[in-house]
């Protein structure tokens, strides 16, 4: 099942996988809004409506449950199928598309009635704080891999008989989901939603598994973290996940992408997923662990103190110690969101001076363009390293802004720095991809002139502002005077070694300087370092085992000696699942690790991955009442990382917008959510500015202002914002020009001409492109009318080869209240015949179509569109306009 | 003693190494080019043009489809096709009768009542495929080439040397497959005015290496090796398919009883030729020069005895 992901464009390497397992009889299935060159290679292709991907899998569930599908075995097991829910939880059922604990006000929850029953009295309210405190820091990032907090035994019914347990809770609440429903809501033919539960069905359960993948078509949506949820749900319900050939493969965007979050590039995260610290929540060292371990709690995050003492290791050396809390009042703290889009708004409001770009072109490749442009153009000063001059670096001489005039180049105060950057190809380090595995790469030849490696640059630039510093008595430079700075450099231009800092991530004794093979190893003493403790191993035994490259055929097909996998080189994780209860695999077929009694003193799991379980915990093994940490985890519970050790049908915590996965329309849609009163996703991140206009969608008037459905994403040919590939003339040739594909139906409609021009407009923007008329777009039929879908690609911009406007200047920022990812899958346009006007002409034609749908009064949509505090408004048409004596 | 000119030395199914003279040859070296699993993400075009330093082929959207590179050229050793049509051949079929062999190219013009079909489309098909020079057996562009620039490799593939082309161009309309060009720009470019296309990379495979465009392909739609050994992995895939039930799979320039006395480098098509842009039923164009020299010399020599004959008569 490929779905929300164009995996042959986008990922061609990974996906010769695909067409290995299809030529050995895997069937491939495809949903998506745009036949594309995955839908090509597909047994089925599936065209679906963009951003209604929760109605056709809330739909396969419902499938599943109504004619019991699922793996009873398995489910009842492994979920938390069986576990009774609280009473006072209420569904989205009844209460239109809210849960119970929303407060219209602040537009959030509080969870405490979505809790397991006898979950122990949460105080109300205070869990509606802290969803507002998460929201604005993304912190559903951490619940995602700190897992469930459960104490005590919750009850449960193995029978999943009892009406408040989650089995029958979920099967209620996917009961509106039916075939004649997707049918309505996702222009999905009935007969062909059925093939795709059929095929989906028929290859899950004891003896097959079902693979799924996804990538950003899901995620970046304004309820991208649900899309993903619902594919949970499904591969638990049909036993896939743990067991080899299954599981939900999340395709990166590109590479190391998996890597920037292990050793995360984000405000709200450190390495290992250990929490950024935030000044209201952990004043304390012991404040911060414990808002990760949960004292008294179950589960493997018992020993974050001990990550957490290593991490601080690995920054300050012999400067952290036991007496000084590791140094932990040296690491910075949040206050709140602190996220790219935050930052982008603060810099338009003249609240940030300096801002680093290294291999990022927001110019072109960030939602709202425009935003981003004029953000850059009120800094101080900008730094961006790159291996062309990118927009990013030129956005202040040559952008849509210098057009319109609202960027002066001669009096635009933004000094840009721009460093030329070494290639991968030019430098040594890992690349961590999608299945959390590292592959080492060597250089292939020296970078050119000054290029440098990202290394070099701020392994260079801390030692010369350590210098700059080294005289200060000033208590604030200690952090930076403290640091353990120290790699061996080597060559011309004194490059740190990365495989130093490869060592000191994987970690080691402090007076020995014995790489650990495991963070087990790992102490909250002091007496180890590591800078990361999910990477521990990937040094053992002073082998640096990201390099290995050992070819498949000469060893097993996990092919564990092939790179190294994060944790403990486990290649499937919770790969406990792909035995039963007993220990024993599900099938002979579907073999991959088993309890072994014969084995050790007492009986070992082994297999042919690395188990992801205790090694000598027998499937046998129950926790006596009251223990906490790893020792509460039954034998024969899979799910090591949640505190009840099963895979979450229903979510209790963690998530901000709810326990289940619920369909809402998109932010900015044509349609009226038919399922529930709540149109859109409640609860999501919004920045109601002037400068950050959204379209209208029902129940507002004027949606029609904006007809259509546009989405936009990559193409094989070129790489994301072009910074690698319109620079490039062998690639920038393949695409040369920006365009904009349309079905025959819409080219008819408006009039545009194969070949031809057309421009797309949007509250935000106007921008043009050349018109592909392609049968690989379809109308569908939705909600008993026909929608158009609009594609665009979002490579281009004001440099290179082939130069055109960019596709992401259309879109607002609107975001999920998870993770704040913005929603750029999805928005609504219109699209008219020719070329976009020039200069200031193009605002006046953005401005007559806010004016025409009462953006221009109201640029925020409603959010809350059920209740008696639904702040529904009607925007005021002109007509009215005129009447009320309005200028 | 083995006769200059042999049986098939110009048709028919031959050796060519052997057959130009190598002894003990290398096994003969080509391409088999699987379009069922081809994903059209050009990787071969753009891995052709680093190795052998070719220059970009212009930066204009064409419409057809994602090809902007167009077909094969003195620019662009590797090409590859986008075919977008409907699955069902039936509805291929216009009002005038004509089939839409669904070549590459802009789609028909829209009108509204085209525009309410779309909703009821059957299955959408694009197909892709890779296309190169297809090395034949008999290749009429070296048959004609009066320099010696083309010759035949020990690996039965056919090279261009661009030191001794003096670029009259006779090899380009000698190529049934429309494979070989002249260079044209753009300026500065090495080679401008000499013939260009595909050398199977031969100073790669001479090293042990696999061409550039194999290398690159993700999907191993392009498969590189021993031409008997790829006949035979492509006779098995076209069963494979066919049981499958891909009933339209069909290989494409590997019989060696074809036209070119079968291509060092062929293809397992889901379509008909022509549907690619490939020629349906490629001859050698030198084929019939034994036939046309027989038939010459059997006229010369007519005239020669007409002529002895007269004179003889009139002595007489």
């Amino acid at each position: 099942m490929i779905q929300g992901s164009n995996m042959a464009e986008a990922h061609p390497v990974g996906f010769q996988w695909v067409m290995e397992a299809k030529a050995r009889g895997a069937k491939v299935i495809h949903v998506d809004p745009r036949f594309t060159r995955t839908s090509a290679l597909a047994d089925q292709f599936v065209p679906i409506r963009v951003g209604t991907d929760i109605a056709f899998l809330g739909g396969v569930i419902n499938h599943v449950l109504q004619n019991e599908l699922d793996f009873r075995e398995y489910v009842v097991a492994y979920t938390n199928a069986a576990t009774i829910l609280s009473e006072d939880f209420q569904d989205t059922d009844d209460l239109d598309g809210l849960f119970s604990g929303f407060d219209p006000e602040t537009r959030t929850y509080d969870p405490a009635s979505w809790q397991y029953a006898d979950a122990g009295q949460k105080q109300e309210g205070q869990g509606r704080q802290q969803h507002e405190e998460q929201r604005e820091t993304a912190s559903a990032l951490q619940h995602e891999t700190h897992g469930l907090n459960v104490e005590g035994d919750p009850p449960r019914d193995p029978t999943l008989q009892h009406p408040r347990c989650v089995y029958q809770v979920l099967k209620r609440h996917y009961s509106r989901y039916t075939p004649e429903l997707v049918e309505r809501v996702c222009g999905v033919s009935q007969e062909e939603f059925l093939e795709v539960c059929r095929a989906w069905t028929e290859a899950s359960g004891r003896e097959r598994t079902t693979a799924l993948v996804y990538s950003v078509g899901w995620t970046q949506h304004s309820v991208g973290v649900q899309y993903i949820r619902t594919g949970a749900i499904l591969q638990l319900l049909l036993g896939n996940m743990g067991r080899p050939g299954g599981g939900i493969m999340a395709l990166r965007g590109h590479a190391s992408i998996q890597g920037s979050t292990d050793i995360p590039t984000l405000f709200n995260i450190l390495p290992g997923y250990l929490p950024m610290p935030n000044a209201n929540q952990h004043e304390s060292f012991q404040d911060w662990i414990d808002s990760v371990r949960h004292p008294g709690s179950k589960g493997f995050w018992d020993n974050a103190g001990a990550y957490a003492v290593n991490l601080l290791k690995a920054y300050w050396g012999d400067a952290a110690t036991a007496d000084n809390d590791f140094c932990f009042d040296y690491l910075p703290r949040i206050t709140g969101d602190h996220g790219t889009y935050r930052t982008v708004m603060d810099m338009i409001d003249g609240k940030v001076k300096g801002y680093f770009l290294l291999g990022q072109n927001p110019a072109v490749g960030s939602a709202h363009g425009r935003a981003q442009r004029l953000g850059m153009a009120n800094l101080d000063w900008l730094v961006v390293r790159d291996l062309f001059e990118i927009e990013s670096a030129t956005f202040w001489k040559n952008s849509p802004e210098v057009e319109t005039g609202e960027i002066v180049p001669e009096e635009c105060r933004t000094e840009v720095f721009l460093f030329p950057a070494a290639s991968h190809v030019e430098k040594e380090g890992t690349f961590t991809q999608t299945q959390r595995m590292l592959q080492w790469r060597t250089k292939a030849v020296e970078p050119p002139g000054d290029a440098r490696s990202e290394l070099w640059f701020f392994y260079h630039l801390g030692r010369m502002v350590r210098e700059r510093l080294a005289d200060s008595t000033e208590e604030r430079d200690r952090p930076l005077l403290d640091l353990a700075w120290d790699y061996p450099l080597h060559g011309e231009h004194d490059e740190p070694s990365a495989e130093a800092v490869l060592k000191e991530i994987n970690g080691y004794e402090v007076a020995t300087g014995r790489p650990l093979s495991s963070f087990t190893e790992m102490k909250d003493d002091g007496s180890t370092l590591g800078g990361c403790w999910i990477y521990t191993g990937v040094y053992a035994d002073g082998v640096n085992q990201a390099a290995r490259r050992k070819p498949g055929r000469e060893q097993s097909y996990v092919a564990p000696e092939w790179g190294w996998a994060w944790p403990a080189n486990r290649r499937n994780l919770y790969n406990r699942a792909s035995a039963d209860p007993d220990g024993n695999p599900w099938s002979e077929r579907k073999r991959l690790v088993w309890w072994d009694p014969d084995k050790g003193e007492n009986g070992e799991w082994t297999g042919d991955d690395v188990p992801d379980f205790e090694r000598t915990k027998p499937p046998t093994y129950r926790p006596d009442e009251g223990q906490g940490g790893i020792a509460a985890i039954a034998g024969n519970d899979p799910f090591i990382m949640q505190g009840d050790g099963k895979g979450s049908l229903f979510v209790p915590q963690g998530l901000i917008d709810g326990p289940l996965p619920t369909h809402y329309e998109p932010v900015e849609s044509p349609f009226r959510n038919v399922l529930y009163g709540q149109q859109a996703n409640p609860t999501r991140k919004e920045y109601d500015r002037d400068d950050n206009p959204m379209n209208p969608s029902p129940p507002e008037l004027h949606s029609d202002v904006y007809p259509f459905v546009f989405t936009t994403s990559r193409l094989t040919e070129h790489h994301t914002a072009g910074g690698m590939s319109r620079y490039l003339q062998y690639l920038a040739e393949l695409q040369p020009e920006m365009f904009v594909e349309v079905s025959p139906a819409l080219a008819a409609e408006r009039g545009l001409q194969h070949g031809g021009w057309c421009h797309v407009v949007t509250s935000r923007a106007a921008i043009e492109g050349r018109v592909l008329v392609t049968e690989r777009l379809r109308p569908l039929r939705v909600d008993g009318r026909t929608v158009h879908t609009v594609w665009l690609p979002y490579h281009w911009g004001s440099g290179g080869f082939v130069t055109g406007d960019s596709a992401n200047d259309l879109l607002g920022i609107a975001l999920d209240p998870n993770v704040l990812i913005q929603e750029s899958k999805v928005g609504t346009c219109d699209v008219l015949p020719g070329r976009r006007p020039r200069g200031r002409a193009v605002l006046d034609l953005v401005a007559s179509y806010k004016e025409r749908s009462g953006v221009d009064v109201d640029p925020g949509t409603p959010i809350v569109t059920v209740g008696p505090d639904a702040d529904v408004h009607d925007h005021r048409d002109p007509v009215m306009r005129k009447e009320d004596g309005d200028p | 003693m083995k006769p200059l000119i042999g049986e098939h030395s110009l048709f028919g199914p031959v050796d060519p190494a052997a057959e130009a003279g190598y002894v003990d040859p290398p096994a003969r070296k080509g391409f088999f080019t699987d379009t069922s699993v081809c994903i059209g993400c050009k990787a071969c075009e753009v891995a052709c043009k680093e190795w052998n330093e070719i220059p970009d082929d212009g930066f204009s959207l064409t419409g057809m489809s994602y090809d902007n590179t167009v077909s094969l050229s003195a620019n662009t050793w590797r090409h590859v096709a986008f075919v977008e049509q409907p699955a069902a051949p039936a509805a291929a079929t216009d009002g005038a009768g004509t089939v839409d062999l669904g070549m590459p190219g802009p789609p028909p013009p829209t009108s509204p009542e085209g525009a309410q079909a779309t909703e009821e489309l059957p299955d959408f098909r694009w197909l892709m495929s890779s296309d190169v020079c297809k090395h034949c057996t008999h290749a009429a562009c070296l048959d004609v080439c009066p320099t010696g620039s083309l010759f035949r490799t020990e690996f039965g593939t056919v090279v261009v040397q661009p030191d001794i082309c003096n670029g009259c161009g006779y090899c380009v309309p000698a190529c049934p497959y429309g494979v070989i060009e002249r260079r044209t720009g753009p300026e500065g470019a090495k080679n401008v005015g000499i013939a260009q296309k595909c050398t199977l990379c031969y100073d790669r495979i001479g090293d042990g290496q696999r061409p550039a465009c194999a290398q690159a392909c993700p999907t191993e739609s392009i498969q590189y090796g021993d031409v008997d050994e790829l006949r035979e992995r492509a006779k098995a895939r076209v069963e494979q398919l066919h049981e499958a039930g891909v009933m339209d799979a069909r290989l494409y320039g590997a019989d060696p009883d074809d036209g070119v006395g079968g291509a060092g480098a062929f293809f397992l098509l889901l379509d008909e030729p022509e549907v690619y842009g490939l020629p349906p039923d490629p001859v050698v164009t030198t084929r019939d020069l034994p036939h046309m020299f027989r038939r010459a010399s059997a006229a010369a020599a007519a005239l020669l005895v007409g002529a002895a004959v007269a004179f003889a008569g009139r002595r007489g």
